[in-house]
């Protein structure tokens, strides 16, 4: 199809920022909470918890509006991919839910048993929460049984494939990753030390689930990359994301820990852009007929609402974008404790 | 003073954001007809809120929770502020996405069969659609009651106890005055919402009043059980004509009644009535309440008054009951239909979800609400006992959980 740079080109491209935003954001949170069983003691836990304690909420906002912008851009999709998936989606928000519970409640109470209990809790919920995200981008790739009526005409258990569980692994070890980083930059001492070894491990362990991947989807799924075929300019992303996840190594041995960070938030922005441009314009493939995919223009609302809800955004988003730096800038430094820490 | 408070709030929005995600979600996952249907309009809503409202919330709820010590004191008081802007402008969007569904503006309806949707033709007609801001003067002033009540009732068990007495008799009074003006101010609003139903929604307010002939002046009942078969109320007691009254200032226009509806467009009248009245009989009890505690804030007895204090720590549950009666009464009273006049609510379904999958989910989160009710009840009766730091000295909470943590070693 050709490129046109319209409404619908634009919300794709906006949803895709929210959503990049999500998963760069709670993407380090959930890291944090995949890592969290690896480290010993309650004050270590503590620390790590407290690291994302004023962020994590904040980063989930990112999810709802996200969530909220592909319902009113292309409502569509959005009922398709919802009521189809829908025990993915339940098993999400339990979850979700659990997740948000566990950062609250652990340490209100001092007794060890509660604690571990939302220890455990918490970090299982964060490593299903990046899981199942990964299988919904696998099921993306692979496509799914969308029928003439623009309904989901398939069952959960077809969702769950090898493919779209290395997916869900990928995912889980790019959060790790990411989480690993993020806590370099919010520690010191003892624990810097222990998140230090965790970052490297998880850096390889990233690696390997991202070349596995990336063949796989080559081998499986060519038209993913038959854009960049029509465009070479294309591989850019390709090779940004290269070069991004090669960086973090690099600033990590020099001890430019921040540095680190932004190339591994670089690197998840450039791998998600790399997935939208193979999927473009569509946005949910049908494995029943190609007439039957839902891309940006059968799935879209109309171009009335397209242009109200952008006005919306260019007014909100300089908002969002200045609370978000402003929170993070007050928040920045170590990880210290205090009365009013979780 | 505040930082007591900051923590309950704490609790209660890490609560409410947990399950709010589930709200979202449930449009697609249970609602998909419906989302296709209505997306083109609710979506921008629901957009919105997210751009406006939860940014701003989460983002300064974070400064107000754990910025004590980063932030200028001025900050942190205007994080507050914006934290109580992001919650209210939350509302404004999402009631005003509701009040679409009740009275459906600025929209044409375009395709047929499965793809007919609703489009959007004027936005700000969308937005102040002829229920919109009725409703939402009603559900915000509900909503500070609730808060006001709770503050009450927690302060009223300290005063009870004698304990923070300092702390709990100036809490006592803000919550006062924001429970006098909100719960006089919800007579006002729910009066205007009443007469805008009785224009734009006639079935719910015929059922409301439990109003089967049109060709009659309507009474105003205080309490009744309908018995739907024979359309009257039994056990009832009316103040004739005031329904009359109230909408139109006369005692004989007559009100259009149930009957003039066909079977299968008027709401099931039973659940509609009784939910209808307990909100206002509760609501008038806690006007009663309020000048009540005025009264005797006036004579300067107030909190010696031990039995008036024991019914305000329970009452921190009427603000509550009237929020969920009200809102029940409102989505009951527009039944059969999803959106009034446009989509049934049984055609608004997913239709590729199956009843075991409604099952499996309801189960799940059954268990996991109630889970959540009891450890939000559970912590905030700790807190409740732990209540306000007296002075700053006072070792902080990390240092005695420290403690005890090393006796339970």
């Amino acid at each position: 199809m050709e490129f046109q740079f319209d409404l619908n080109t634009t919300w794709f491209i906006l949803v895709g920022v929210l959503l990049t935003g999500y998963a760069i954001l709670d993407g380090f949170d959930l890291g944090v909470g995949a890592l969290h069983l690896f480290i010993k003691g309650d004050d270590n836990r503590r620390i790590l918890i407290n690291s994302i304690g004023p962020v994590w909420d904040g980063n989930e906002v990112w999810l709802v509006t996200g969530g909220g912008a592909l319902f009113a851009a292309f409502p569509i999709v959005y009922a398709a991919v919802f009521s189809g998936f829908y025990n993915a989606i339940m098993i999400l928000l339990f979850m979700l839910i659990f997740r948000a519970v566990a950062i609250e409640f652990r340490s209100k109470q001092p007794m060890i048993w509660w604690r571990q209990a939302w220890d455990i809790a918490f970090s299982v919920s964060s490593i299903l929460i990046a899981f199942l995200m990964g299988v919904t981008i696998g099921n993306i790739i692979t496509g799914v049984p969308i029928g003439a009526d623009k309904e989901f005409h398939g069952t959960f258990i077809e969702m769950i494939n090898p493919f779209t569980i290395m997916v869900g692994i990928t995912t889980v070890s790019l959060f790790m990753m990411h989480g690993a980083i993020y806590l370099i930059m919010k520690t010191d001492g003892e624990v810097q030390k222990i998140v230090r070894q965790w970052a490297n491990n998880t850096i390889i362990f990233f690696t390997i689930c991202y070349v596995t991947t990336t063949m796989a989807t080559l081998i499986y799924f060519p038209e993913m990359v038959q854009p960049f075929k029509h465009n070479p300019w294309l591989f850019g992303f390709a090779i940004l994301n290269m070069l991004a996840v090669a960086n973090i190594p690099r600033e990590l041995n020099i001890g430019k820990d921040y540095k680190a960070f932004l190339s591994s938030c670089l690197s998840i922005a450039a791998l998600l852009s790399l997935f939208a441009i193979g999927i473009f314009p569509n946005l949910v493939h049908s494995t029943i007929s190609p007439e039957y995919n839902l891309n940006i223009y059968n799935a879209a609302s109309s171009q009335k609402t397209l242009q109200i809800i952008l006005n919306i955004a260019l007014i909100g988003i300089p908002f969002v974008l200045s609370y978000t730096v402003s929170i993070y800038w007050i928040f920045r430094g170590k990880v210290k404790l205090d009365k009013m820490s979780y | 003073m505040t930082k007591f408070w900051v923590k309950v709030f704490a609790l209660t929005f890490a609560v409410g954001v947990a399950t709010g995600i589930v709200m979202e979600f449930e449009f697609g996952t249970n609602w998909a007809t419906y989302s296709r249907y209505v997306g083109d309009i609710f979506g921008s809503a629901l957009a919105a809120e997210g751009i406006f409202a939860f940014f701003l919330e989460s983002g300064f709820l974070a400064i107000l929770v754990f910025g004590w010590n980063k932030v200028s004191p001025k900050v942190h008081f205007l994080s507050t502020i914006m934290v109580a802007l992001g919650a209210m402008l939350s509302a404004v969007w999402i009631v005003v996405a509701n009040s679409w569904q009740q009275t459906p503006a600025g929209y044409h309806i375009v395709g047929t069969g499965i793809n007919a949707r609703a489009e959007i033709t004027d936005f700000w007609q969308m937005f102040f659609n002829p229920s919109s801001m009725d409703r939402l003067s009603h559900t915000l002033s509900g909503a500070w009651l609730a808060g006001a009540f709770l503050i009450l009732s927690i302060s009223a068990f300290y005063i009870i106890k004698n304990r923070h007495y300092e702390f709990a008799s100036r809490s006592f009074k803000v919550g006062l005055a924001i429970a006098i003006f909100a719960s006089l101010f919800q007579l006002f609003s729910g009066h205007r919402s009443a007469v805008g139903v009785s224009q734009n929604q006639p079935a719910k307010l015929a059922a409301y009043e439990a109003h089967f002939d049109s060709s009659k002046v309507a009474d105003l009942y205080l309490f009744g059980w309908v018995n739907e078969k024979n359309q009257q109320v039994n056990f009832g007691f009316a103040l004739p004509k005031f329904l009359s009254f109230m909408i139109y200032g006369d005692f004989t226009t007559p009100v259009r009644g149930l009957n003039s509806f066909k079977p299968n467009e008027i709401p099931p009248v039973n659940i509609v009535f009784q939910t209808y009245h307990m909100m206002v009989a509760i609501g008038m009890t806690l006007i009663a309440l309020s000048l009540i505690a005025l009264f005797f804030m006036w004579r300067g007895t107030l909190f010696k008054k031990k039995w008036l204090m024991i019914v305000f720590i329970f009452s921190v549950l009427l603000p509550q009951a009237a929020n969920q009666l009200g809102w029940i009464s409102a989505e009951v009273g527009r039944q059969p239909w999803i959106v009034y006049g446009l989509l049934r609510t049984s055609d608004a379904l997913s239709k590729t979800v199956t009843a075991d999958q409604i099952v499996f989910s309801l189960i799940l989160f059954a268990i996991i609400y109630a889970l959540l009710l009891v450890l939000f009840l559970f912590l905030l009766n700790e807190k409740i006992k732990h209540g306000p730091d007296e002075t700053e000295e006072t070792s902080s909470e990390y240092d005695k959980q420290k403690i005890l943590m090393n006796k339970g070693n």
